[in-house]
């Protein structure tokens, strides 16, 4: 076992999932061996590869300060789940 | 208290003076409608993907450079992944292990003593959006999100409220100088976040700190601070512990309270941007942004000590003020005596400009008319005191002042006898002075020249006029 239950709660709370007993147990062993096979990579020998952070070798991919025409306030809101005016509306973050 | 030492670090946000966001074009302009400046990128649409601002990865490494660190060789974007709707895509794009530069200071000023503060990192992130919260819900604006910030980190090298003041203060001296932002904090372009935490003298490790948000002023900041480390100090003394946590500074009570939100332990699981490709041409810009740097407050504060003669105190005040110190350099190409534009700039002017909100650059008062002001009072056309209130009039009017002494006839009145006349009525009207100072009260001439002067309406040369009354007065003795 790579990873244990505790983990995997850990992390669905990171996610905002609420996962049952059932598919917490599920999912532990689908990632478990989800895991086990990306530790095939260790036994490679990377010796000589310079450590990357992007797949393609490119670098300085940049725009020049220009400003473009942006969507208008209707369009942007416009698949809101739910707004107020012109502004997206969410559940209440600070606790009154 | 004193058995007691604090312990201060800062986080500044940056908001960079670029015309467009950080990763797409919408315009940074600051006051528009809720969600007019937006678009897929910047509202976190899938499919859409960023592309770098050269010129806020330009500003980035002019602060940098300023600020003395390092630039790094090659830079990378992070994702920093948190759930919190201020931010769309559920990760603000940031930087976390190839930062911008790091290993920088800045220079503080504090009891006449130079102080190192030491600055970690300066790496470049996106704003956020803004938050409104009603009642029942928390409403938002995007606007804000992707706007350039920059995130400047200082080491808890501050061990007062006001060495962390002094430290805000000459930060956003140097920013200004190099014109990266707009420095206001009311409009949210700069914003500061402190940890604080406080250890019995000599212990070595630090004790558990805590981080204040929700400070619009370095006086706040300063405020908050010392409330912080007192209730600390109190907490500690008392056989408390202090909780590492997130305080919210209430300016109107003067307090700080436990931030109550939906918040919990952080874990932002960093990991590379695969939108963004790395970037190495920050190292290959240096060159362009050395030259481009103007002359920063700390060598500038040396240069006007060393050309000018002015104090430490007068220089460092003249300099906190790129408009205030150029102006001084512009008065001083005029008129020789430096000290004396320094003392109407820091005295008059600056009492003015504070008076009515308002800094050098938009005071209506040329250079030529300060210095051609202050040429009248040394050919003695015009007494000192005439000048302070003819200074007030050439602002108010923009009129130079040569002009309005003409007009107004304000020229100093040295021949002897007006002066004469004026002094013989004074002593008449005032016989009850007169026989004070003729009875040994040599302070009772002062009286006299006073009286003078306002028959004169301050035009009386004040010399002239001591020497006249005493003349007068002894001859009567």
């Amino acid at each position: 076992m790579a990873i244990t239950k505790d983990t995997v709660k850990y992390a669905a709370n990171l996610a905002r999932i609420e996962l049952s007993e059932k598919e917490l147990e599920h999912f532990t062993g689908q990632l478990d061996r989800v895991l086990e096979y990306v530790h095939k990579l260790e036994g490679l020998n990377v010796e000589k590869l310079a450590p990357t952070s992007h797949v393609m070798d490119i670098k300085n991919v940049y725009r020049d300060d220009i400003v473009k025409e942006s969507l208008p306030a209707s369009e942007a809101i416009k698949n809101a789940p739910a707004k107020e005016g012109d502004l997206f509306k969410v559940q209440k973050i600070i606790e009154a | 208290m004193t058995d007691y030492e604090i312990v201060i670090g800062l986080e500044v946000h940056l908001q960079l003076k670029t015309k467009s966001k950080v990763f797409c074009g919408c315009s940074t302009a600051f006051g528009a409608p809720p969600n007019t400046h937006v678009c897929p990128v910047c509202l976190g649409f899938p499919g859409s993907l960023p592309v770098l601002n050269r010129d806020a990865l330009k500003l980035g490494a002019k602060t940098a450079i300023a600020l003395n660190c390092r630039v790094e060789e090659e830079i990378k974007f992070d994702r920093k992944n948190y759930f919190y709707p201020d931010l769309p895509k559920a990760y603000q794009i940031s930087q976390f292990s190839q930062p911008l530069s790091r290993h920088g200071y800045l220079q503080i000023l504090f009891d006449g003593k130079e102080k190192r503060i030491g600055i970690t990192r300066v790496h470049l992130e996106e704003d956020t959006g803004k938050l409104f919260h009603t009642q029942d819900a928390s409403l938002i604006d995007f606007n804000r999100s992707g706007t350039p910030l920059l995130e400047i980190v200082s080491e808890p090298d501050m061990s007062s409220p006001e060495e962390a003041y002094l430290y805000l203060t000459a930060l956003k001296s140097i920013l200004e100088y190099i014109d990266v932002s707009d420095c206001n904090m009311e409009e949210g372009s700069l914003r500061c976040d402190a940890n604080v935490s406080v250890r019995k003298k000599g212990v070595k490790e630090l004790g558990v700190k805590t981080e204040i948000k929700n400070m619009n002023s370095f006086k706040a900041v300063k405020a908050a601070l010392e409330y912080e480390a007192e209730r600390q100090i109190e907490t500690i003394g008392s056989g408390g512990k202090i909780t590492q946590e997130t305080r919210l500074f209430d300016s109107a009570r003067g307090v700080t309270e436990p931030m109550r939100s939906k918040e919990e332990s952080h874990d932002y699981r960093y990991f590379p941007e695969p939108d963004l490709t790395p970037f190495d041409f920050a190292k290959n810009i240096l060159e362009d942004v050395k030259n481009e740097m103007p002359e920063l407050p700390g060598p500038k504060r040396k240069r006007f000590m060393s050309n000018y003669g002015l104090s430490d105190y007068d220089a460092a005040v003249l300099v906190s003020d790129k408009a205030m110190a150029d102006y001084f350099e512009k008065c001083a190409s005029l008129y020789r005596n430096s000290k004396i534009i320094a003392n109407w700039i820091m005295g008059d002017i600056s009492a003015y400009m504070k008076e009515h909100g308002l800094t050098i650059d938009r005071l209506n008062l040329k250079s030529e008319y300060l210095t051609g002001m202050l040429d009248m009072i040394d050919k003695g056309v015009i007494s000192g005191k005439i000048a302070k209130s003819l200074l007030i009039d050439s602002i108010q009017t923009g009129k130079d002042p040569i002009l309005l002494v003409k007009e107004k006839g304000l020229e100093q009145i040295t021949d002897a006898g007006q002066i004469d006349q004026a002094v013989d009525q004074v002593i008449k009207e005032n016989q009850k002075i007169v026989g004070d100072f003729i009875s040994g009260k040599q302070n009772a001439v002062m009286a006299l020249v006073g009286k003078v002067m306002t028959k004169t309406k301050g035009k009386a040369n004040p010399r002239k006029v001591i020497e006249m009354l005493k003349k007068r007065l002894k001859g009567e003795a």
